[in-house]
């Protein structure tokens, strides 16, 4: 049956409101509070080792950006440690929160569709975390101007843009999870530890399980056959691909890390005529990490379709 | 005119049937109540006028409108205050009002006018700046009304608008009810207390386990059911009963003691009172109009019975 109307009709005042709770929250606060301490301590170490080898390095600013020092991660590995909990936290109650207010069914009742609703939420989330990156980002770089005092180039600028946008995928996935979790779980409560117990199990318990598999495989690989051992080690590795946390891991990787050519294993006769260590051109990184950037944004309209669907079954009445 | 209309409306969960078979007109102007008990099916029907549950079968028309195919001009002319209303209560009751006017699509001065208008008429402009969070249950309610009035509605549909209000409130909500009619809205409102109801309702529609199971005037339905329209009391000389019972129209005579309650499908208290004189003498008498609570009763008791 053909419903009359637009179903984007009331999207932006749905969106403008959820932004608003967003970035006025208690919630966001906090993360914004320990996302930005999380940060400056680990540039703040970049820069300090940075400091010494200014002028060996074209790409400055990206190593600022992924350089460690024990005990501290990088600033990219604070990133991908907090981007999932701040996606989660900001979707978790998206939809059962409106049912535990009894807001839903007044909502539902002014002249819009329920897809306003969901589009609205789910933009308004996207929103708030590009902003948050955003802001963090150029945090960043301007505390590099200020310590290291030589200004970003280019293509560094560009690859960093990349950075941000693969972000902010890998935070949309993180995001539909937790909206579908939303819909699917009547207490927010139940949402939030369903959502946390899946990032949980993507960033603890599955790379332990892929490397229980990968040397499983090896084990039946033919010692003397070394296209069997290749064959094996290809398939370990699209095992572990299956989560968002290596495919994110991987497009990092080859977009801050321009020297990077594959993500796999990799011939010597491939090697053929390369010059090692030069880095490749933002075009030929951005190549090597397509798939890993369609799989993240495939994985996270998936998530969303699914959301989507379930809300659009669901019972408005509590 | 009809502005509300089903025929056959029927709606199923699995083999649970909320509602079945609903024929249902509501007039224009006028305040329909449904009644029923919990579960018997008056959320779900508000929910399929509204467009927000699907009908199994049979359809509904909301001011000549599908609200399955046009929703959003079913809902842009509908006003609905659900039962507990639910409000951001981290927001003004201002803030919340401007919240559904952006929803509406109203353009921003036009809304700002609005607002006060509503708030205002519902009392609660000096509290426009107070989180919704510290309001107490009847201005909740009332700015949920207040948000129905935003829409400029033709038709309200109101869920159990007085339940859980105090005596006090409850009444000064029931008046704003009166102050929808006078000014022209359809009210449909749903409810289990029968008083209330009565006070307000032109009509009453009776759900009894999805289906619609009585249909009228609080006349009609004491007509229908207690077999009498009309409640008479009588006080008298003893030994009357068998004279009151020969009158014309009288349904039933209770008798006690020189006390009288006689119902009747007219009212016969002038001949109540010349057979009573005739025959002895009149002490009292005193027409009383039938409560819903007896016809719902009563209703309920000869269902029980049947079954």
């Amino acid at each position: 049956m053909r419903r009359e109307g637009s179903p984007w009709t009331g999207l932006w005042a749905v969106f403008f409101k959820e932004m608003a709770d967003h970035l006025t929250g208690l919630r966001m606060r906090i993360l914004e509070g320990l996302i930005l301490l999380s940060a400056l301590a680990a540039v703040y170490t970049g820069t300090q080792t940075l400091r010494q080898t200014v002028g060996e390095d074209p790409y400055l600013y990206l190593k600022l950006l992924t350089t460690a020092q024990d005990p501290l991660p990088s600033f990219v590995g604070f990133l991908s440690f907090f981007v999932p909990l701040a996606a989660i936290a900001l979707a978790f109650d998206a939809v059962n929160g409106e049912y535990a207010r009894g807001t839903l069914s007044r909502i539902l009742s002014q002249p819009i569709y329920r897809d306003a609703l969901l589009f609205g939420k789910f933009l308004a989330g996207l929103g708030t975390l590009a902003v948050l990156l955003l802001a963090l980002f150029l945090l960043v770089v301007g505390l590099g101007l200020f310590t290291l005092g030589v200004p970003p180039g280019g293509e560094e600028m560009a690859r960093a843009f990349l950075f941000l946008l693969a972000t902010l995928a890998y935070a949309g996935v993180w995001l539909a999870l937790g909206l579908l979790f939303s819909v699917l779980f009547r207490q927010p409560a139940t949402a939030a530890l369903a959502a946390i117990g899946v990032w949980l199990f993507f960033a603890v318990f599955f790379p332990i399980l892929t490397d229980l598999a990968a040397s499983a495989l090896l084990l039946q690989a033919d010692p003397f056959d070394p296209e069997s051992q290749l064959r094996q080690a290809n398939l370990a590795l699209w095992i572990s691909r299956l989560s968002p946390n290596t495919l994110y891991a991987e497009t990092l990787t080859a977009v801050l890390n321009p020297a990077v050519r594959s993500l796999g294993p990799i011939l010597i006769t491939q090697l053929e005529g390369a010059v090692l260590g030069t880095p490749l051109p933002l075009g030929q990184s951005l190549l090597l990490v397509w798939p890993q950037l369609t799989g993240l944004f495939a994985l996270f309209i998936l998530l969303f379709t699914l959301a989507y669907v379930a809300f659009q079954r669901q019972e408005v009445r509590a | 005119m009809a502005v509300i209309e089903t025929r056959g409306l029927t709606k199923r969960y699995g083999r649970v049937v909320a509602v079945e078979g609903l024929n249902l007109e509501v007039h224009e102007g006028e305040v329909f109540g449904l009644l029923g008990p919990n579960g018997s099916g008056k959320t779900t029907t508000i929910l399929m006028l509204l467009g927000l549950t699907e009908p199994t079968s049979g359809e509904a028309r909301v001011l000549g409108l599908d609200p399955m195919r046009e929703p959003l001009k079913v809902k842009a002319k509908v006003g609905y205050l659900p039962d507990q209303v639910g409000f951001y209560g981290e927001l003004t009751a201002w803030e919340n009002l401007r919240y559904t006017s952006r929803l509406l699509g109203l353009p921003e001065a036009e809304a700002k006018a609005r607002i006060e208008e509503v708030l205002r008429r519902m009392g609660l402009w000096e509290v426009r700046d107070r989180k919704v969070s510290a309001f107490s249950r009847g201005m909740r309610q009332r700015l949920g009304l207040a948000e129905v009035l935003l829409k400029r509605p033709k038709v309200a549909i109101l869920d159990e608008p007085t339940l859980g209000l105090d005596p006090e409130a409850a009444r000064e909500f029931l008046e704003l009810i009166k102050g929808l009619k006078a000014e022209g809205i359809t009210v449909l409102l749903s409810s289990h207390l029968l008083h209330q109801v009565q006070e307000v309702c032109d009509r009453v529609g009776l759900f009894h386990k999805g289906r619609l199971a009585l249909l009228g005037t609080v006349e009609e339905l004491a007509q229908k059911v207690l077999g009498g329209g009309y409640e008479i009391l009588v006080e008298a000389g003893p030994g009357l009963e068998a004279a009151f019972g020969e009158l014309e129209g009288v349904a039933r005579v209770e008798a006690e003691a020189g006390r009288y309650r006689v119902l009747a499908s007219r009212d016969l208290r002038s001949e109540l009172a010349r057979v009573a004189v005739e025959r002895g003498a009149l002490f009292g008498l005193a027409l009383r109009r039938p409560s819903l609570d007896e016809v719902y009763a009563h209703y309920f008791k000869e269902v029980a019975h049947a079954a």
